[in-house]
C-alpha cells in the first residue's frame, strides 16, 4: 500500500514542482497582500484616545472627564475586565477606566498615549487609583499576518486538491488509475499528503519570509503553531476533496469552490474581526474550519496561548477531517458518469 | 480441461435510453490474441471496459481464472485504454515509474523502455511526444506489470499508416511472449494479422466468432471478382451473376472463377481493371450485418 501511495505522491509532488507559474503565485501572493494590506492600513495612528469605561454609568458621556474631553477621547463601554485589560495590553485601548465607587484606572506603561492620556483623566480626577500594565501594541500588521497565511492555506488546499483532481477525471487519467490495484484510499491519501506537505513548506516559508520583513515574533510555542497548522491544512484539504470527490464539471466544481471560499475568506476573520458582529453571523462563522484556524493561530502567535486554551479549535479541525475524508471517500467517483 | 483465462457470460449494460451491451458470451483462453470487431457504437468499448473491471454490468459475469474479478487480476492486467491523458508534467520514464509503483511485481523501468523502443525519449515530456510515440508510451505503461492479460482498446486509431505498422511490430513482438491479448479495433487488417479469433458485434450483441480465416471461409466460400461500374455496360447488368454495387465498383461474387470470366468475355466486358481477391473481413462484416465497418 506505501509503495503505490508514495508512488503518487512522488508524481503529483513532481507535477506541482513543475508547474512553475502557480507555484511562484503560492509564494508570492501573501507576500504581496500583506505588505500591500501594511501599507493601506499602516502609517501614522488617528490623534485620537481610546478609553475604555468598565461599568460605567448609563451614560457614560455625564462623567466629567468624558464630557470635558469628548473631542480627543472616544470612549469604548466594556463589561468584561479581562478582555478590556487585553485590549489595553495590546494598546489596542490607551486607558482603561472604572468609575465605580472611586475612581480606578490602568494605564499600560509602555504607551507614549497612555501617558498622555493619563494627564488627561488625572486633571478631572486627581484622586484616581493607579493600575499599571504593560505590553506591546498590537498593529494592525501583526493582526493580519496569521489571517494572510490561513487565506492563502485556504486558497492553496480547496482550489489546489478540487480543480487537480477534476483535471484527472476530466483526463480519463483517474480512469487510467483506477485500472491499477491503486485504492481510492491510496489516491486520496497521496493527495492529501502532497498538498499538506506542499502547504506546510510554503507556509513556513511564508512565515519567516514575512516574519522578518514585518519584524514579527510569535509569542506562542512554534511546535504547537506547527500542530495548528497541520491540522488546519489537513481540514481544508478534505474539505476540498469532498467537493472534488465526485464532479466532473469546472463550472460545478467552480462554483462550489467560490461558494466555500469567499464566506470563509469574509467571516473567518481573515480581515478583521468578527467581534461585536451579529451572533447568527458568528454561529455561521464557527462552522468554517478557517476561523478556528485563525482564532488558535492569533492566539497562539499573538497572546501565547497554550495546548489547553486551543485544544477545542484543533478538536473541531481534526473532527471536520475526519467527516470531510469520510464523505469524500463515500462520494469518490474515479470517472465521468 | 483447464478453465480459460478469461470468461464472460451473458453480459448485459443497459444505460437509461439505450442498452449497450446485450447478452454477450465468450471465453479466451491463455496465449490468445482475441479480437473484438465492430463500428463505433457496438459496444466493443463497454464490453471491454466491464471485463477491465472499470465499469460495473447491469448483470452477467466475469471471471479471470476461473474466479470473479479481484485483486489477482488488477495485478495481472495491462490496459491501453482508447483515450488516456498521463499526469502533466511528467517525463517518459517519470510516467512508467509511476504506474511500476502502483505493481507489486512487474518488469524494470528500463526494460519496459526497451520493449517499446521508448530508450531515446525517455527524458522528454510526456506532453510533447507524437502520436505513435504516446501511443508506445501507453503501451509501456500498460506493459510494466509484465501483465498476463493485455486489453488493447482501438490501440492504433489516429496513427499514420507507419505509426500502426511499427505498433503492430511491437504487439507480435508481445504476442511471441504468449501473452494473452484483448484487441478491439474497426481496423480489418489490424484483426487480421495480429488475432487468432475474432468475435463481430453489431447493436451490441456477438454476431459472429471464430478464427478469422475459419470465419471467411464459412461465409465466403467464393471468390470476389471487382470491376470499375464505369468499366460495366449496362446490358451487362442483366447477367446471370451475383452483382453488387459497392464504392463505385462491381463485385461479383462466384464460386466458379472460369465460367464467369468466359460470361464475362463473352459480353464483351472489358477485363483491363479486373480484379480478383479473396474476401476480408470488411466483407464478412457487410454480409453479416448489412453496414459498413468504418464510420
Amino acid at each position: 500500500m506505501m509503495r503505490r501511495l508514495l508512488a503518487v505522491f512522488h508524481a503529483r509532488n513532481l507535477e506541482f514542482v513543475r508547474d512553475r507559474v502557480p507555484f511562484a503565485f503560492t509564494l508570492l501572493l501573501p507576500v504581496m497582500l500583506v505588505i500591500g494590506m501594511s501599507f493601506v492600513l499602516g502609517g501614522p495612528p488617528r490623534p485620537l484616545f481610546k478609553v475604555g469605561v468598565l461599568d460605567g454609568p448609563a451614560d457614560e458621556h455625564a462623567h466629567p472627564f468624558v464630557a470635558a474631553e469628548e473631542l480627543y477621547v472616544q470612549i469604548v463601554p466594556l463589561t468584561d475586565r479581562d478582555e478590556a485589560l487585553h485590549k489595553l495590553t495590546h494598546q489596542q485601548l490607551d486607558l482603561l477606566v472604572d468609575f465605580g465607587s472611586g475612581t480606578r484606572y490602568w494605564v499600560n506603561t509602555d504607551s507614549p498615549k497612555g501617558h498622555l492620556v493619563e494627564k488627561l483623566l488625572l486633571a478631572d480626577e486627581p484622586g484616581a487609583r493607579r493600575e499599571p500594565v504593560t505590553g506591546k501594541a498590537l498593529r494592525y500588521v501583526d493582526w493580519l499576518f496569521p489571517g494572510i497565511l490561513g487565506m492563502n492555506m485556504m486558497f492553496n488546499c480547496l482550489f489546489g486538491v478540487g480543480y487537480v483532481v477534476l483535471r484527472y477525471r476530466k483526463s480519463g487519467f483517474l480512469k487510467r488509475l483506477h485500472a491499477t490495484p491503486l485504492t481510492a484510499f491510496e489516491f486520496l491519501a497521496a493527495q492529501v499528503l502532497s498538498r499538506l506537505t506542499l502547504i506546510v513548506a510554503v507556509t513556513l516559508i511564508l512565515y519567516l519570509g514575512i516574519g522578518v520583513l514585518i519584524h514579527f515574533h510569535s509569542a506562542g510555542n512554534p511546535a504547537l503553531l506547527a500542530l495548528l497548522a497541520l491540522l488546519g491544512a489537513l481540514s481544508l484539504i478534505a474539505l476540498g476533496l469532498t467537493v472534488a470527490a465526485r464532479f466532473s464539471s469546472e463550472e460545478m466544481v467552480g462554483i462550489l469552490l467560490n461558494l466555500l471560499t469567499w464566506p470563509m475568506m469574509l467571516l473567518s476573520g481573515v480581515w478583521f474581526s468578527l467581534e461585536g458582529s451579529p451572533r447568527w453571523v458568528q454561529w455561521v462563522a464557527h462552522a468554517f474550519p478557517l476561523t478556528h484556524l485563525l482564532d488558535a493561530a492569533r492566539a497562539v502567535m499573538l497572546d501565547g496561548a497554550g495546548l489547553t486554551q486551543i485544544a477545542p479549535n484543533l478538536l473541531y479541525l481534526a473532527a471536520t477531517t475526519l467527516v470531510f475524508l469520510a464523505f469524500g471517500a463515500w462520494s469518490f467517483r474515479w470517472r465521468i458518469d | 480441461m483447464t478453465a480459460p483465462l478469461l470468461e464472460v457470460r451473458d453480459l448485459v449494460k443497459q444505460y437509461p435510453a439505450t442498452t449497450a451491451v446485450d447478452g454477450v458470451s465468450f471465453a479466451v483462453p491463455e496465449g490468445m490474441c482475441f479480437g473484438l470487431l465492430g463500428p463505433n457504437g457496438a459496444g466493443k468499448t463497454t464490453t471491454v471496459e466491464i471485463m477491465e473491471g472499470i465499469l460495473p454490468p447491469t448483470s452477467g459475469e466475469m471471471h479471470y481464472r476461473g474466479e470473479p474479478l479481484g485483486r489477482r487480476f488488477r495485478e495481472d492486467a495491462g490496459i491501453l485504454f482508447q483515450k488516456t491523458a498521463l499526469q502533466d508534467h511528467l517525463t517518459v520514464r517519470q510516467s512508467v515509474a509511476l504506474f511500476r509503483g502502483l505493481y507489486t511485481h512487474g518488469l524494470s523501468v528500463d526494460e519496459v523502455l526497451r520493449l517499446c523502443t521508448l530508450e531515446q525519449l525517455a527524458g522528454r515530456d510526456a506532453r510533447k511526444l507524437s502520436g505513435g510515440q504516446q501511443q508506445r508510451l501507453l503501451l509501456a505503461i500498460a506493459l510494466v506489470n509484465d501483465p498476463a492479460v493485455l486489453f488493447l482498446d482501438e490501440p492504433t486509431t489516429g496513427l499514420d499508416p507507419q505509426a500502426r505498422r511499427n505498433f503492430w511490430q511491437l504487439v507480435e513482438s508481445i504476442k511471441a511472449r504468449r501473452k494473452t491479448i484483448i484487441l478491439t479495433t474497426h481496423y480489418m487488417e489490424e484483426a487480421e494479422l495480429l488475432c487468432d479469433e475474432i468475435a463481430i458485434m453489431d447493436g451490441g450483441r456477438i454476431v459472429a466468432q471464430g478464427a478469422p480465416r475459419r470465419l471467411l471461409r464459412e461465409h465466403f466460400p467464393e471468390v470476389l471478382l471487382e470491376l470499375p461500374s464505369a468499366d460495366f455496360p449496362h446490358t451487362a447488368r442483366s447477367l446471370p451473376l451475383k452483382l453488387t454495387e459497392v464504392h463505385g465498383n462491381v463485385e461479383i461474387t462466384t464460386h466458379d472463377l472460369e465460367a464467369t470470366l468466359r460470361t464475362l468475355l463473352a459480353a464483351h466486358v472489358p477485363l483491363i481493371n479486373l480484379r480478383v481477391r479473396p474476401p476480408n473481413l470488411e466483407d464478412l462484416f457487410l454480409e453479416l450485418t448489412g453496414k459498413e465497418l468504418r464510420p
